[in-house]
């Protein structure tokens, strides 16, 4: 016992805090880790509070929207005209349609893109190739969408229409393809991390039981990391629908649901370009005002959905594949 | 002793914000103290006020000014309430608006700063010249959906509007639409200059921009067979014109920052800013 404690004492000959504290500094101590504590989760509830503060202003701005017009006309009318006096419509469905629609189209192109570049970076290239290639796949996420926005309207849309005939340049399939390049770098970034992240060993044992290399990404690999490819999926499909100047510049603008409605090259219209393009001049306290607020609020509750909905699939798919994360 | 430093920055911190917070204060009084002008009214005139009033800042640095779009209504009413010193509208004011200052002892004194005229834009390479009133609302209610009914070639219109809160759809739909509305083919675009780039780029296209953005890269169509021009404008041959204003009760004092922003329009800068919006100056010469 003397012989441990005089080792001890030996040990920490340099250390020259004293070991026994007074009951003042033993308070201060407890205050300040308290205060350290309440502090950082101060800072943590401040990003929770603040969603819960925006879902509760748009719904609070959308209310008399809905108390006046109903969700009727709202969700299933399709006419758009906030400011034609004395006539208002409020049908907001082709604009949902317009936001799903370039959504969907830029995901058809950014997912398979996306996964692809993320397969052949993490598996079939060489490392210093990956660690050239994904930062120049990455910067295309620096991009503003504004610039975005100018190439579409001033090099796709005239292009669309010499080379392809289309009547109108500024179109969904425009704003699809312009929304599926901003979404590629999220996909790629993170579905290749968690394609990396399956590790060696694992890769390994599949050649070693004398799998080829297209068997082991297919059957093992990409399995292995689904979590983080939906998640990859996932994040690309939010940028994509939550994204507004592009769409603003690029789509067209045009409040229809497309005739017929797979037709990608007519214009269409989606919510973010919507709440964005007429927020700036509508009086404080009008129908129209509290419309967008509602155009808003749908936006919103589609963005949970979506999320939701995915986390959902994950889960279970989590499950059935027997708890592998 | 080792948590003095935690406590000195607490300190530092405390005053540092005792600090931020009285310099806000002082801020606050020195902005309180300065003459302000309140401008409201038109969409239309807005984008004219609102250059105006950035210009006028660095000339008149002591001057807070405010400009509020509400509409020519509301501006006329906030006029006559004393909510503004300066109301900004597209339209003369109406009888029952002028009786209604009148009583409340507002004398409305009428300032035109500028001529507002809407050209209508093509692609140089369509035949079409010139249209009619009629046939213009026809193409953006979308009962005229192709360039053949109108003289041209066999080619679908694609028909460009501005953004519903712009003041140039606003002088567009007092001109054409009046009470109608646009058809659901629309497409819409969010400045002149993106206007005129859609139909540079388009060739069946058409838009409605100002004077101000016609260049030689669109055609500015005739209409009712007189072409867009500063003269058929300020004289108003070109149907499409009308005279934009500002109200204020009674004629400014001469000096006050009120009358030195309802003469802004003759200064140069003035009138340079008027042709940037695509607007026509009202001048003589």
């Amino acid at each position: 016992m003397s012989t441990q404690l005089a080792d001890s004492d030996t040990q920490t000959a340099g250390f020259t805090r004293p070991l026994l504290l007074t009951p003042a500094q033993d308070r201060g101590g407890w205050l300040m880790g308290h205060a350290g504590l309440a502090a950082l989760m101060l800072v943590t509830a401040t990003s929770v509070v603040a969603v819960g503060l925006i879902f509760v202003f748009i719904i609070r701005e959308a209310w008399p929207f809905f108390q006046a017009q109903g969700f009727g006309e709202a969700v299933s009318g399709t006419d758009w005209s906030p400011e034609a006096q004395g006539q208002e419509r409020f049908g907001m469905l082709a604009l949902i349609f317009g936001s799903l629609y370039v959504t969907a189209g830029a995901l058809a192109i950014a997912v398979p893109v996306g996964i692809l570049t993320a397969v052949l970076l993490s598996d079939m290239v060489s490392f210093r190739v990956r660690q050239g290639v994904k930062p120049i796949i990455e910067i295309l996420a620096a991009i503003p969408s504004v610039a975005y926005g100018f190439f579409a309207v001033l090099v796709l849309a005239p292009l669309m229409q010499e080379r392809f005939g289309l009547h109108t340049g500024a179109n969904a399939l425009n704003s699809a393809i312009m929304l599926a390049v901003m979404a590629v770098p999220t996909i790629v970034s993170v579905a290749e991390d968690s394609l990396w992240a399956c590790g060696r060993e694992l890769r390994e044992a599949s050649y070693a039981c004398g799998a080829t290399r297209a068997e082991t990404l297919l059957k093992i690999v990409i399995p292995a990391a689904h979590n983080g490819i939906i998640a990859a999926i996932v994040l690309g499909m939010m940028r994509a629908i939550g994204e507004t100047m592009l769409v603003w510049m690029a789509s067209g603008n045009a409040c229809q649901i497309p005739h017929p409605w797979y037709d990608l090259t007519q214009s269409v219209r989606t919510m973010t370009a919507t709440v964005a393009g007429e927020m700036g001049e509508t009086p404080k306290g009008s129908t129209h005002y509290h419309a967008l607020f509602a155009v808003g609020l749908m936006l919103l509750t589609f963005s949970l959905v979506l999320n939701l909905l995915t986390e959902y699939l994950l889960h279970r798919a989590r499950r059935s594949s027997g708890g592998h994360a | 002793m080792q948590l003095n430093w935690r406590t000195l920055a607490l300190a530092l911190l405390a005053v540092a914000a005792a600090g931020i917070h009285q310099s806000a204060v002082a801020q606050a009084r020195a902005e309180k103290a300065k003459p302000t002008l309140q401008i409201e009214g038109s969409t239309t005139v807005g984008p004219i006020a609102d250059e105006f009033t950035e210009a006028f800042g660095k000339l008149h640095p002591g001057v807070v000014i405010t400009v509020k779009k509400t509409g020519s209504g509301d501006g006329i009413a906030a006029l006559i309430d004393g909510r503004c010193q300066i109301a900004t509208s597209s339209r003369m004011m109406k009888l029952e608006e002028f009786k209604k200052a009148v009583e409340k002892g507002v004398v409305p004194v009428t300032h035109t700063i500028s001529m507002d005229g809407v050209c209508i834009i093509v692609h140089p390479s369509n035949p079409v010249k010139a249209l009619k009133t009629e046939q213009i609302k026809d193409i953006f209610t979308g009962k005229i959906t192709n360039w053949k009914d109108l003289g041209g070639a066999d080619k679908p219109i694609v028909v460009i509007s501005r953004d519903t809160s712009s003041g140039t759809y606003e002088s567009f739909t007092h001109f054409v639409m009046g009470k109608d509305k646009m058809f659901e083919k629309v497409e819409y675009v969010n400045s002149n200059p993106q206007a005129h780039s859609r139909v540079e780029t388009t060739d069946g296209a058409v838009a409605y921009v100002g004077l101000g953005f016609v260049d030689a890269k669109v055609k500015a169509l005739e209409i009712n067979g007189v072409a867009p021009s500063k003269k058929t404008i300020q004289s108003g041959t070109y149907a499409f014109s009308r005279p934009l204003f500002m109200f204020t009760n009674g004629y400014p004092e001469l000096g006050s920052p009120v009358h030195a922003f309802c003469t802004f329009h003759l200064t140069e800068k003035g009138q340079e800013i008027i042709d940037a919006k695509g607007f026509v100056p009202v001048t003589n010469y």
